[in-house]
């Protein structure tokens, strides 16, 4: 169970929708991936132009909670202004609070993430950053109350999988509220490697929208954190640099 | 008449715009999920017919699009 604030899933796959091939493709995908988490950004609408279809405006709004996000924002105000849009709807208590702070990596602006996450705290939001993979940053935000950390495996839609495991162990391992692995998930290993490593959940979306088969994909991730997630709880074995016959060593047959 | 900023565009409003409400009728919005802000203040539903238009507002009514 993922447990944010006073909100409880049983999911443990967070869900973004952008960049679908299409409203049914994205409907199937929401539908077998399980997730109970999807997050949107909050843009001007185009309403010079003729009205076009809206996901979320699609969606049955009982069976998902919302987690918009501040995208678009490079500053700690920018972000606060997005987060209050997104709660004046009325549809959500959350916000996934991003402050980009380099345009080529898309990491997060650390300073702008921290002050943006008190500011919302102080509003009454429940704050999820996402953060760099900083354990230290990790630290500060826990201590402000923030309800989730979020930390990158790698950034923003590389695909590139975890590639700082053991910072997101040290912060797994040290933080008392959630840790929500997201952005660089690439494959459903990446996905069951963060969960083995202890994770509360993952937060993924290009890995799924942008895959050949993006509703098999949902499959393969909400399948990948289920696993990845046992055998954490399960106890790996330790891992040793020589062989060890698993099958018995006496009663061999032998001429 | 008035002229205000609307979703970045400077429009000029039709004399039956009066208010919010006027507003999202008149781009057929009333029945969608968006939130409006008038001069960085949000405005809520319950304002839509109360809060009246004045000459050169900055509106921007924003909604919910797919993102990670």
């Amino acid at each position: 169970m993922l447990k944010i604030a006073h909100h409880t899933f049983q999911s443990k796959l967070l869900l973004g929708t952008g960049k679908f091939p299409s409203f049914e493709v994205q409907k199937q995908a929401v539908e077998v991936s399980g997730t109970e988490i999807l997050t949107f950004a909050v843009r001007r609408m185009n309403i010079f132009e003729e009205s076009q279809p809206n996901f979320l405006e699609q969606l049955d709004l009982t069976k998902y909670k919302l987690l918009p996000n501040t995208a678009g924002a490079k500053t700690a105000e920018e972000a606060v202004r997005i987060a209050k849009l997104a709660k004046a709807s009325g549809l959500c208590d959350m916000i996934k609070v991003e402050v980009i702070g380099c345009d080529k990596s898309l990491l997060p602006d650390p300073v702008e993430t921290l002050k943006a996450s008190e500011m919302l705290l102080a509003e009454g939001f429940i704050v999820l950053p996402y953060t760099s993979d900083d354990v230290v940053l990790a630290k500060r935000l826990e201590q402000l109350g923030v309800h989730a950390i979020m930390p990158g495996a790698s950034p923003i839609g590389s695909g590139k999988g975890l590639i700082n495991p053991l910072n997101l162990q040290f912060i797994i391992e040290q933080s008392s509220v959630p840790v929500i692995v997201d952005a660089g998930i690439g494959s459903p290993k990446d996905a069951a490697y963060a969960m083995e490593l202890g994770a509360n959940g993952v937060l993924l979306n290009t890995a799924v929208s942008g895959a050949k088969d993006p509703v098999k994909m949902a499959l393969a991730m909400k399948l990948a954190i289920e696993a990845g997630h046992l055998g954490y709880e399960a106890g790996r074995i330790a891992e040793k640099n020589f062989g060890e016959a698993s099958s018995p060593t006496t009663g061999m047959v032998t001429s | 008449m008035k002229s205000i900023q609307l979703n970045g565009k400077t429009i000029e409003l039709p004399e039956t715009v009066h208010c919010i409400q006027d507003l999202l009728e008149l781009y057929k919005l009333e029945n969608r999920i968006v939130v409006v802000e008038v001069n960085k203040e949000i405005i809520y539903k319950e304002q839509y017919t109360a809060q009246a238009l004045s000459n050169r507002d900055t509106v921007e009514i924003v909604h919910f699009v797919g993102g990670g």
